[in-house]
């Protein structure tokens, strides 16, 4: 429950919300206006930082500080913001071209350096605001303006990027699915150091349908794994029930229980404090088509974090040292001239 | 050089002169910095005004012997105010043929040459391409040479040492330096005391061996009889009275950003990549934790300012220093700082361009991307620093304008400015200038806050930063209106908009002190220079004017916006020269600004200018005025 007594309304902006009609981003901004709610957040030490996209337009919807930057570079400012006042709630919005194209590099340095940093990666797997083209996490072979026969690229998986540079939280979620991703905003929020949440997102202009294969209503029970910490990696439809199972090569393969001998106690048992990612990484890398999509918490450990460690340098140097500024200035080896 | 006869005591010639330029120059592995900066710290602290030239590769170590792998300094050291660090050396000491080959041009025509006679072996001379041995065909004749066989007399001098005759071998420079020492009467205890420091605890036996070997040059210097006369300079007298210091560009920079962040209350906080020749100034916030200084070493170069801007959004003073590449890199980032208006200091130590260029020698052929290298119009305030002891006030002045102005600040540094040393008046800590700063308060609920409210004076824009309650706001990229920020498309707008970016820089000008040219108010020339010109440029005009030419100098600090009052100035001179480090681009500005037919005398070597060479210029104007 709310401690600030401010509600959903309370974070909403007086600024026309410019979304196209039927844009996913409309389902996520309610849902991070209904998560700060209830989280009790207050509206002036909370602030929401964005590079460019269709995604980074959030802050100015926000009755929060907002900072609309320049493209990709969100994570960096962001460091910025988090070195300059460590108290602050920073959230960055970010989308899969601004986060994984142009800013890269940027994501990954601040996931592996554990800066205090909230991450939505809203993933579309288009190019939104420049109209339609393709992004770094289109699917190989996607046809769009700037690829008319297909493109001939590898997507990224940003949960799998994320794993490798270190992150310590890493999640996934879905726009439309407003029970899971209320929660899912909450779990980012109690995580100490860095984290980055997917969210997968329906551009319904440029890439409609692009996640209907497993959110449609009438599939998602079967199509959609729902990792829950301390319970079997299984989803469940129609009373058949299907789970993750590691091979021998330590690979996930799909089973049905109940089948060849097959029970509950065989299936994974999710962990999500495990130290090696490696499982968390290859239930990412599975196929879309052939496996269950994963969705809910992938890593969730506790590592100290960039700003912390940073200030603590500076505050022992400071309580080390008596050298006042004329000290400094004076350095060592001087003369006088009279 | 003026010299009077005295007779030492020792029974040979002491002879006082006012100054003497001396260059090291051998292999990047000989120590040739280090050797050059110990003489520079011991005139220092003798009392001399001294200024240095550090001149290396960039390769860390190229291929020993050869000429790419040359590394000198040069040090002038002197009893009145001097400005460079000289045009051409009284001594050069050459460790090998190819540090002879590079730098034999330079050497005054009855200059002493220090040789090192063990790498002169005809493998030695291969590899700096001499097709004769340079000792033995009579090239260097006309100069007063002195032949040490420095790896000799370096073991002789180590029998006892337990060291290996490599580590011996490395002890060579000291030798060198001992015969300077001896040469130009320098006291051995700093240099005793600094090798103690540098290594006593942890390498107690080359302490040894390197002290040993400094006093066995000096003591061969004066047994030997290579030298009829050694010479003295006595402490400069023409200094204004106070406590000093020797200090490099680069780290008087460093405490001009950090005495200004005391003075404005506000920690520096800065993001930066390394990047030759700024990354010294990492390396030198990053020991100043204790006042309060946040470094950042970001993946690159964007990431560094945006850090910055970051840092300065909430409420610190952000910093980013970098050099030219790394500026191009920065600037769609200063055009969001540009945009948001918020206060923003970017250090930009120039070296010689484009593209990677040459990363170790000097240049200032960042002006224009300083002014206009970023997308839209786009103004910044635009500094420089003109000498290493300058650099102090330099990043004080860009501190106090961006926080007071809600502005990004472009300081000009370069590598001229950045490795040179000179002695600097420390300052007291107490007198220096207040620089306020006032955050904004939040409104009451219910109330819409503006963050683009305005200062009717500086034009500068609340600085509301996170964590004021009833503070909420938006900024970014976007033009937007004015109160509240938000974004706006209306053409009329925009263009206000953008007279108020430009408004704001140009306001700065009215808190400018009026010029004070050197020399008169009028006259036949005014030489118009801009960073680290001004040491040759400040020389030239001096000594012309001891002359009797009726010459002046302006060496700007402000770039942009320029001082109101430099017209009215530059119209009361027949002719005004432009020296830049660089094709002509201060020239270019004055010349469109101020439609006048200012002079540009354009070098881009790499090297910066010589005193000789600003003069001889000048000299050409001069005759044509005439003429």
């Amino acid at each position: 429950m709310s401690t600030t007594g401010l509600t959903k309304k309370d974070f909403k902006s007086d600024q026309d919300v410019r979304w196209c009609p039927g844009c996913g981003d409309y389902g996520i901004l309610n849902a991070v206006q209904t998560a700060f709610a209830k989280l009790g957040k207050k509206r002036h030490e909370t602030v929401v930082i964005s590079g460019i996209g269709c995604s980074s337009r959030f802050p100015y919807y926000m009755d929060t500080y907002g900072f609309h930057t320049i493209h990709g570079r969100a994570p960096a400012l962001a460091t910025g913001v988090k070195l300059a006042n460590p108290d602050l709630d920073v959230w960055v919005v970010t989308g899969d071209g601004d986060g994984l194209s142009i800013g890269g590099n940027h994501l990954i340095h601040a996931l592996r350096r554990n800066v205090g940093l909230k991450i939505m990666l809203f993933n579309n797997r288009i190019y939104g605001l420049t109209k339609g083209q393709y992004s770094p996490t289109s699917e190989k072979g996607k046809m769009t303006k700037s690829t008319p026969l297909g493109s001939i690229e590898e997507p990224f998986s940003p949960i799998a990027l994320a794993l490798g540079a270190g992150a310590s939280f890493v999640g996934r979620s879905v726009d439309v699915f407003v029970d899971h991703l209320v929660p899912m905003i909450e779990r980012m929020d109690q995580a100490e150091g860095s984290a980055l949440l997917e969210i997968y997102q329906n551009c319904n202009i440029f890439n409609d349908g692009a996640f209907k294969s497993f959110t449609d209503k009438d599939v998602r029970d079967e199509r959609v794994l729902r990792m829950e910490h301390g319970k079997p990696l299984m989803c469940e439809k129609d009373g058949v029930q299907r789970g993750i199972r590691l091979d021998s090569n330590l690979q996930p393969e799909l089973v049905t229980v109940g089948e060849n001998g097959i029970a509950i106690d065989d299936l994974v048992i999710w962990d999500e404090k495990r130290p090696n990612p490696a499982i968390a990484t290859a239930l990412a890398r599975m196929s879309e088509a052939e496996m269950p999509v994963p969705i809910g918490v992938f890593r969730d450990v506790a590592r100290p974090t960039f700003e912390t460690g940073v200030l603590n340098q500076v505050a022992v140097a400071k309580e080390r040292s008596t050298q006042s500024l004329q000290d400094l200035l004076t350095g060592g080896e001087t003369w006088q001239v009279d | 050089m003026t010299d009077t006869s005295v007779q030492s005591a020792a029974n040979n010639d002491v002879r006082e002169v006012d100054q003497v330029v001396i260059r090291f120059a051998g292999d990047s592995g000989d120590g040739m910095q280090l050797t050059g900066g110990e003489l520079t710290r011991t005139s220092a602290i003798m009392g001399n005004d001294l200024a240095t030239f550090p001149d290396f590769p960039a390769e860390i170590r190229a291929p020993a012997g050869t000429i790419p792998g040359v590394s000198a300094f040069q040090v002038r050291f002197s009893n009145f105010d001097i400005h460079t660090p000289g045009d051409s050396p009284d001594v050069l000491v050459a460790m090998n043929p190819a540090a002879l080959k590079v730098h034999i041009g330079q050497l005054k025509s009855d200059g002493i040459l220090i040789v090192n006679t063990a790498k002169f072996r005809a493998t030695d001379l291969k590899k700096a391409k001499y097709d004769s041995n340079p000792l033995e065909d009579g090239s260097i004749d006309g100069y007063r040479v002195i032949q040490v066989d420095l790896e000799k007399l370096t073991r002789g001098a180590l029998e006892e040492s337990p060291l290996d005759t490599r580590s011996k071998d490395r002890c060579k420079n000291m030798f060198a330096l001992g015969i300077l020492y001896w040469l130009y009467n320098r006291d051995l205890e700093p240099t005793l005391k600094y090798l103690d420091e540098k290594f006593g605890a942890k390498k107690p036996d080359v302490a040894a061996a390197n002290k040993d070997v400094v006093k066995a040059g000096y003591n061969y210097a004066d047994i030997s009889g290579i030298f009829q006369t050694s010479y003295k300079v006595q402490p400069a007298t023409f200094m204004q009275p106070g406590r000093y210091r020797n200090i490099m560009g680069n780290q008087s920079l460093c405490l001009g950003l950090v005495a200004a962040s005391r003075q404005a209350d506000l920690p520096i906080m800065l993001g930066s990549y390394p990047i030759t020749p700024a990354s010294d100034i990492l390396h030198q916030l990053s020991t100043y934790k204790s006042h309060g200084v946040v470094t950042f070493q970001a993946e690159d170069e964007i990431a560094a300012v945006c850090a910055a801007i970051g840092a300065s959004y909430a409420g610190k003073l952000g910093v980013t220093s970098t050099s030219g590449p790394g500026l191009a890199l920065k600037s769609e980032a200063i055009g969001l700082a540009v945009m948001t208006e918020l206060p923003l200091v970017i250090v930009d130590v120039q070296r010689a361009g484009p593209s990677t260029g040459m990363p170790t020698k000097t240049e200032q052929a960042d002006l224009l991307q300083a002014m206009y290298g970023r997308n839209g119009e786009c103004p910044c305030v635009v500094l420089c620093a003109r000498t290493p002891a300058d650099a102090f006030e330099a990043a004080y002045e860009a501190v106090r304008i961006a926080v007071r102005h809600m502005i990004p600040v472009i300081l000009l540094s370069d590598g001229y400015v950045a490795n040179g040393a000179e002695p600097w008046r420390i300052p007291d800590a107490d007198q220096l200038p207040a620089i306020d700063v006032k955050f904004a308060e939040g409104v009451p609920d219910g109330t819409r806050f503006e963050p683009y409210a305005r200062d009717p004076e500086t034009l500068a824009r609340a600085w509301a930063i996170p964590g004021t309650e009833g503070g909420t706001h938006r900024i970014g990229g976007l033009e937007k209106s004015e109160p509240y920020g938000d974004i706006s498309y209306d053409p009329e707008n925009h263009e206000r908009m953008t007279e108020m970016r430009a408004a704001k820089v140009q306001r700065i000008a009215d808190e400018l002190p009026p010029l004070e040219p050197l020399g008169g108010e009028e006259g036949d020339v005014l030489v118009l220079g801009w960073g680290g010109t001004a040491g040759a440029i400040t020389a030239a005009v001096s000594r012309m004017r001891a002359d009797g030419k009726n010459v002046s100098s302006i060496c700007l600090r402000h770039l942009n916006p320029l001082p109101n009052d430099l017209g009215d100035v530059m119209k009361r001179f027949k002719r005004v020269l432009i020296p830049e480090l660089n094709g002509g681009q201060l020239a270019l500005l004055v010349r469109a600004r101020y439609l006048i037919d200012a002079y540009s005398f354009a070098k881009v070597q790499g090297l910066p200018f010589s005193s000789d060479e600003i003069m001889a210029k000048v000299e050409e104007l001069l005759a044509e005025n005439d003429g």
